[in-house]
């Protein structure tokens, strides 16, 4: 008993011919049906590259169409030639030119012959695919495609859509529950025979022409009726993209292919040498007998569709330029953005460096520059301190940031007096963590030496800028963990909301906080308000400071916890 | 977008093919081995002038790639550039006297010979400092990527010009030639790059690098755009509308992704900035031939003349391929 191959070839004719002829020297008879697509002189070349071998043989041929019910009218007519002629055959196994067997024949015969009875075909019922093109499923089977996919894509539309508005519904012939699978299966004789000597066959036909994509679904199908004994997966290693088109193997993946323990793959490049050449020697006739498991290949192509169809979140390329709103995460990792807090304490940068595992920047968005950690012209990734580059495209300048610094956190100051192109998409942005003590930025200013006309100024326009700033981070489309306090609240217990923000961003020990950052004096800040106000100025983003007495830093250590031991 | 609009850009797609048809006269054949050029075949077309030094590791680079016929136009080299490409055997080569920045900078020449000679074929445009690199390619031929397209029904790739320079002074190393120049510049900058969609065409304009970085750091809307699409299955109705930066019709510059997901895309390791650069830079900024009033060569003059070195701290070393699509430079796609 042996193994029969039914070969669909369409071009690549030189790799079918030697996949052809190590089928039949391995002795399994080989049917080949050539798609009538291939010119003639071209056609007869191949059949007299073949004939040297008795047990290869050339079927009827017919115009091959992916999509279409000629693919499999060509298996029909291979496959009876193959039941016809060559008694000893067993099991029949549909094989294309682009197939490649990656274990010796004798292994996969033997396989078999351990399992007289069973047929090796994917079939599944529609309601449980999830591969689907076009959005088409069930309706395969209830519309009609008289036309090509490929060539006349509009008129394909076109109808699909007229049937579903007229309800133009076909019936399922009696007795069959359609099923989905692979198209490249292994019958048994017993099966196959039944289901091309079926008296109903010519019923069945008629309604499988105008299915589509009969190919995967007419033995998928018709196999429920005559057989029980199914393993519902295909002997054929054969993996699809998001567009429903297989993927390709190359040299590359030869140690992939080995590893797989797998009979037959597709598709091979033709041109890849190399996994013909191993395949096909002499020294592939190592025995493992191992199951097929390609998981480790399902694993690469999966991610491949992944990396299509999703992309790496964060990242803006050459060949990802997502349309707003479809980004899956406008940035890459989490980062953290403090404002207020360099103007209130002295060295804040220097205590969070020490606190917490992660880069502390200056002001990035800064007027003149853009303050890097520990003062450096040029960054991760050789982004470059110019002002004038970053607010060319802020956007990207953070982006870019991020990106760049993977695995490693980037906190950053902010203020009023820094660009405020990127305040709807840090608030916008889940990856933010954004604390803000409102009105610190006057701290400067009342330590500044400048005429108080230029410090009033300063001050309505910053706390203008800061306003409109905070109303952006309350708003309901703010996504970005944001904590605001006002500098009258903040002082009152410093530790508190400090333990919070740096064990959010995840501390170096996970102690408290044992060291406080040191705040810079602010004896007569009460005053300064309040001369801002007989200004006629009115600062409300600091809270409440009541004149004459000054705020009171009360840098309390908080209670170690009771310790059980 | 309108029906107006893209009538616009169809007449400006005839424009320049009709302009191109002029201009083939100024087009002298040195030699044609076209007859050569088999169904199937890659094609590379190039513009240059005295890049002799260069040639033999260009050449090289993408015979071994897998491009069968290379497609040159010479402008007026002085330098035997041309005597070598002539005895080459898988070129044909075509010399010009004619103004390069008449020629809008070689585009119209090179649409000409595309047209004539490009139809139905994958067609690589790349200037003689450019080095393609593509997924895989350490592994499979252009073919199998060119192939891999055909079958995805992609029509046109993408790969953005990625400037490489040395470390240290630029004329420290002088180039020699047939060597890889990527082996002197082997640095680059890896994530300072700057991307906006231009509407009208449909392609991403990026700019960035060490150009921006060093040149351009005050007025970074002159930075030179550094995307490209050399890589495209032509047809003779195509044209070249600003160099390989932008394509018509349109629809052959969305080599990217809109909707979160990645696009297969290479990369064109630019060796400019080699010894050769600065006398280079001289020569073309006395011959005024390049875009936008040689702004670009007038602002490597003046920055180049005291501190040639375009190095720093956070610039990246070349490796492999890998490493520019882990960087998120390049990108596999669904290609595996």
């Amino acid at each position: 008993m042996t193994l029969g191959i039914v070969m669909l070839v369409h071009d690549a004719l030189d790799r079918a011919e030697q996949i052809a002829r190590h089928w039949a020297t391995n002795g399994c008879p080989v049917v080949i049906h050539v798609d009538k697509r291939v010119k003639r002189p071209i056609y007869s070349g191949f059949v007299n590259s073949l004939n040297d071998l008795d047990n290869v043989m050339f079927c009827g041929r017919h115009r091959c169409e992916w999509g279409t019910w000629s693919l499999v009218a060509a298996s029909q007519t291979a496959s009876e030639m193959m039941l016809r002629n060559f008694d000893d055959v067993r099991h029949v196994f549909l094989a294309s030119g682009s197939c490649l067997p990656l274990r010796p024949i004798e292994e996969m015969v033997e396989y078999l012959a351990d399992r007289p009875l069973t047929n090796f075909i994917e079939s599944v019922t529609t309601e449980d695919v999830p591969w689907t093109v076009g959005g088409l499923d069930h309706e395969r089977f209830t519309l009609r495609f008289p036309f090509s996919w490929k060539r006349q894509r509009h008129l394909f539309d076109a109808y699909v859509k007229l049937q579903r508005r007229v309800r133009l519904k076909r019936k399922v012939p009696d007795g069959i529950v359609p099923h989905l699978g692979s198209q490249w299966w292994c019958l048994t004789r017993q099966t196959l025979s039944a289901i091309l000597e079926d008296p109903e066959r010519e019923n069945y036909d008629r309604y499988f022409k105008k299915v589509w994509i009969p190919d995967e679904s007419y033995y998928q199908t018709l196999v429920r009726l005559y057989s029980t004994n199914i393993e519902s997966r295909s002997l054929t290693l054969s993996k699809f993209d998001f567009q429903g088109k297989p993927h390709i193997f190359y040299d590359d993946h030869l140690q992939l292919l080995r590893r797989s323990d797998c009979f037959v793959a597709r598709k091979i490049w033709p041109r890849a040498d190399k996994l013909y050449t191993s395949f096909l020697s002499d020294a592939a006739k190592l025995m493992t007998g191992a199951e097929p498991n390609p998981g480790k290949i399902d694993r690469i192509f999966s991610k491949a569709v992944e990396r299509r169809t999703k992309g790496r979140s964060g990242l803006y390329m050459q060949s990802r330029f997502p349309n707003e709103g479809w980004e899956n995460g406008t940035t890459c990792a989490q980062y953290s953005v403090f404002e207020g807090f360099s103007e209130l304490f002295e060295d804040f940068d220097q205590w969070l460096n020490r606190m917490v595992g992660a880069r502390v920047h200056g002001h990035l968005f800064g007027p003149d520059k853009v303050a890097f950690a520990n003062g450096q012209a040029v960054f991760s990734g050789a982004l470059y301190e110019s002002a004038a580059v970053r607010d060319y495209n802020p956007k990207a300048f953070l982006t870019n940031l991020i990106w760049n610094t993977r695995g490693e956190r980037q906190c950053f100051q902010f203020g009023p007096r820094d660009t405020q192109d990127l305040s709807w998409f840090m608030a916008k942005d889940p990856n933010a963590q954004i604390s803000v003590i409102s009105g610190a930025w006057a701290v400067p200013l009342f330590h500044s030496n400048k005429n108080f006309s230029d410090i009033r100024r300063e001050a309505a326009r910053l706390q203008k800028i800061e306003a409109e700033h905070l109303s952006v981070l309350r708003s309901n489309y703010s996504k970005a963990r944001v904590r605001i306090w006002t500098m009258a609240e903040f002082i009152e217990n410093p530790m508190e909301p400090l333990q919070t923000i740096v064990d959010e961003i995840g501390a170096r020990s996970a102690h408290r906080l044992a060291e406080a950052p040191k705040m810079v004096p602010l004896e007569g800040f009460g005053q300064f308000l309040q001369n801002l106000k007989n200004q006629g100025m009115h600062p409300h983003l600091m809270g409440d400071f009541p004149t004459g007495s000054d705020p009171v830093y009360n840098p309390r250590k908080a209670r170690k916890p009771y310790l059980v031991k | 977008m309108s029906v107006i609009k893209s009538y616009r850009l169809r007449l400006r797609r005839k424009r320049w093919q009709a302009r191109a048809f002029r201009k083939r006269r100024e087009l002298a054949t040195v030699v044609d081995r076209t007859e050569q050029i088999k169904p199937g075949g890659v094609l590379l077309f190039s513009t240059l002038r005295n890049e002799k030094i260069r040639l033999p590791y260009f050449l090289k680079y993408y015979r071994d790639m897998g491009v069968t016929h290379f497609l040159i136009v010479d402008n007026d080299s002085d330098d035997g550039g041309r005597e070598y490409l002539e005895s080459q055997p898988d070129v044909s080569l075509w010399t010009t006297t004619g103004s390069y920045k008449r020629s809008r900078f070689g585009v119209d020449w090179l649409n000409w010979l595309m047209r004539k000679y490009a139809h139905d074929h994958w067609s690589l445009v790349v200037d003689p400092d450019e080095f393609f690199v593509y997924p895989f390619c350490d592994t499979r031929p252009l073919q199998a990527l060119t192939d891999w397209l055909d079958a995805s029904g992609i029509k046109s790739f993408g790969a953005m010009l990625l400037d490489m320079y040395p470390k240290g002074r630029m004329d420290a190393q002088p180039y020699r030639e047939g060597q890889n120049p990527i082996d002197i510049a082997c640095w680059f900058d890896s994530g300072n790059y700057m991307i906006e969609k231009n509407t009208r065409f449909r392609n991403l304009w990026i700019q960035g690098g060490p150009r921006t970085r060093v040149f351009f750091a005050d007025a970074p809307e002159r930075a030179p755009a550094l995307n490209k699409i050399p890589l495209v299955k032509w047809q003779r109705s195509y044209t070249l509308e600003s160099s390989t930066h932008m394509l018509l019709p349109r629809t052959l510059n969305v080599t990217y992704d809109e909707w979160g997901g990645e696009k297969a895309s290479g990369c064109l390791l630019h060796a400019k900035f080699l010894d050769t650069f600065s006398a280079k830079a001289a020569e073309e900024l006395e011959r005024g031939q390049h875009y936008a009033a040689s702004h670009e060569y007038r602002a490597y003059h003046t920055h180049l003349k005291d501190d040639p070195n375009l190095w720093c701290k956070w610039s990246e070393k070349y490796i492999n391929w890998r490493q520019l699509e882990i960087l998120g430079l390049m990108s596999k796609g669904n290609w595996a």
